[in-house]
């Protein structure tokens, strides 16, 4: 017993864990790369439905954008976009679709949370959340 | 110009954008705000609103492809993203506070600087020192696959990098970029990150760094449905198709040719901004 052991190769047992590290933080990489792909092709599909409903209702119009207004209240706010997409409006559709696009990055974040938690990672568990209080921060109170 | 005509051309562009970007890999993000701004007279705050917009599309999109390779490491990603993150907050605050002609005149520096840093051949910038201690007490170090097994790789000049990525934040807040070429300033240069590592890494960084300002420019008026659809719809199916036409294309040719149009683009930024035209 004690023989073969002696005849396997001396390596470090940090050399050892290295892959099988890597191998579970590839794990969770592919979960989060569908998690994004997924996220990516539903707002997408969303933007282009109200894209369709939006050229219905304006088409026809002049562009506007050659001076800066801003956009009204209804198209500034999370609650706002919300409320707007539901009364049907094709420019609140869109608006609702880039919201999901913005919140698929976010998603990733919480997901390493939950990752970091299972590794025992305390301090990437701190780090993670870190970046995800800028993240809400930015959408939630983002008037300076 | 009627919205329909309008929706259709700025979607045929952001297309192209997003094409060329995927096929070059030097991103579609850099090109919209002049196609925008340049070509199509659009204010610049809804130009870098509409590209900031386009850049998490393809980077969440472009995220399953590169997990495939599966050499990102997402501790130095996260640790970079707080940097990141804080300096997009900074980078969306001064885009609201200073005339969109500087912000042209920047946005033209920076193409140059992209231009530049696309016409020279890349290297790795391996460092054979000892473990640096605060890397390796932010457990950055790590391993990826080569044609000889797993090679072990060491980050060093954490502080520095970290510096470095607060100012790609902030660009990115500014300018509505991704900043991939200040991103590899900070990771291939300073801290010695092996390509494959840093390059699937920062493109999982620029989503979140994105998202970071999206909130800002959305509160503050500068993303416009009605032109963030075309940009956004045409810069994804670019760049997607981009990602498999890859394998066919001849990319060095196209890589020439696209640097020389960002450099292009960045004089006439710059000269527009100067004249105070943006």
């Amino acid at each position: 017993m004690e023989e073969g052991q002696k005849a396997l190769p001396q390596t470090p047992t940090e050399e050892i864990k290295a892959p099988n590290q890597d191998w579970r933080d590839e794990q969770i990489e592919i979960v989060i790369g569908n998690l994004l792909r997924i996220g990516v092709l539903f707002s997408a599909a969303i933007v282009f439905i109200g894209g369709i409903l939006y050229l219905f209702e304006h088409g026809n119009e002049k562009i506007h954008y050659h001076t800066f207004r801003g956009e009204p209240p209804e198209l500034r706010s999370v609650t706002g976009v919300i409320h707007y997409a539901l009364q049907g409006h094709g420019s609140g559709i869109i608006q609702l679709g880039l919201l999901l696009l913005v919140a698929t990055p976010i998603a990733r974040v919480i997901f390493s949370i939950y990752a970091f938690i299972r590794e025992k990672d305390g301090l990437y568990v701190v780090v993670t959340l870190i970046v995800l209080a800028i993240l809400l921060y930015s959408l939630i109170w983002g008037h300076f | 110009m009627t919205v329909l005509l309008f929706t259709i051309l700025i979607w045929i562009g952001s297309f192209l954008a997003g094409l060329l970007g995927a096929l070059t890999g030097l991103g579609g993000g850099v090109v919209i705000v002049p196609l925008l701004a340049l070509v199509f007279h659009v204010d610049i705050r809804y130009a870098i609103g509409a590209s900031l917009i386009s850049v998490i599309a393809t980077s969440s999109g472009a995220a399953a492809a590169y997990v495939k390779e599966g050499y990102s490491n997402i501790r130095i990603g996260m640790f970079l993203e707080v940097a990141t993150t804080s300096g997009a907050l900074v980078g969306a605050f001064i885009a609201a506070h200073v005339n969109p002609s500087t912000i042209a005149i920047i946005f033209g520096l920076v193409l140059l600087y992209s231009s530049y840093l696309s016409s020279k051949p890349k290297e790795e910038h391996m460092v054979e020192a000892p473990p640096d201690p605060l890397a390796t007490r932010l457990r950055m170090n790590g391993t990826y696959p080569t044609p000889e097994g797993m090679k072990r790789y060491n980050v060093y000049h954490v502080p520095t990098g970290f510096s470095l990525m607060f100012v790609a934040g902030a660009l990115s807040g500014l300018l509505g970029i991704g900043s991939g070429a200040v991103k590899v300033l900070a990771m291939d240069q300073a801290m010695a990150i092996p390509f494959k590592v840093s390059t699937t890494t920062s493109n999982f960084m620029i989503g979140v760094t994105a998202a970071a300002s999206a909130g800002i420019y959305l509160n503050r008026g500068y993303i416009d449905p009605g032109l963030a659809m075309p940009v956004m719809l045409g810069v994804l199916m670019g760049s997607l198709l981009g990602a498999r036409l890859l394998v066919l294309a001849r990319v060095k040719m196209l890589r020439t040719v696209f640097s020389l149009v960002i450099l292009a683009l960045a004089l006439e930024m710059i000269f527009n901004g100067l004249t105070g035209r943006l």
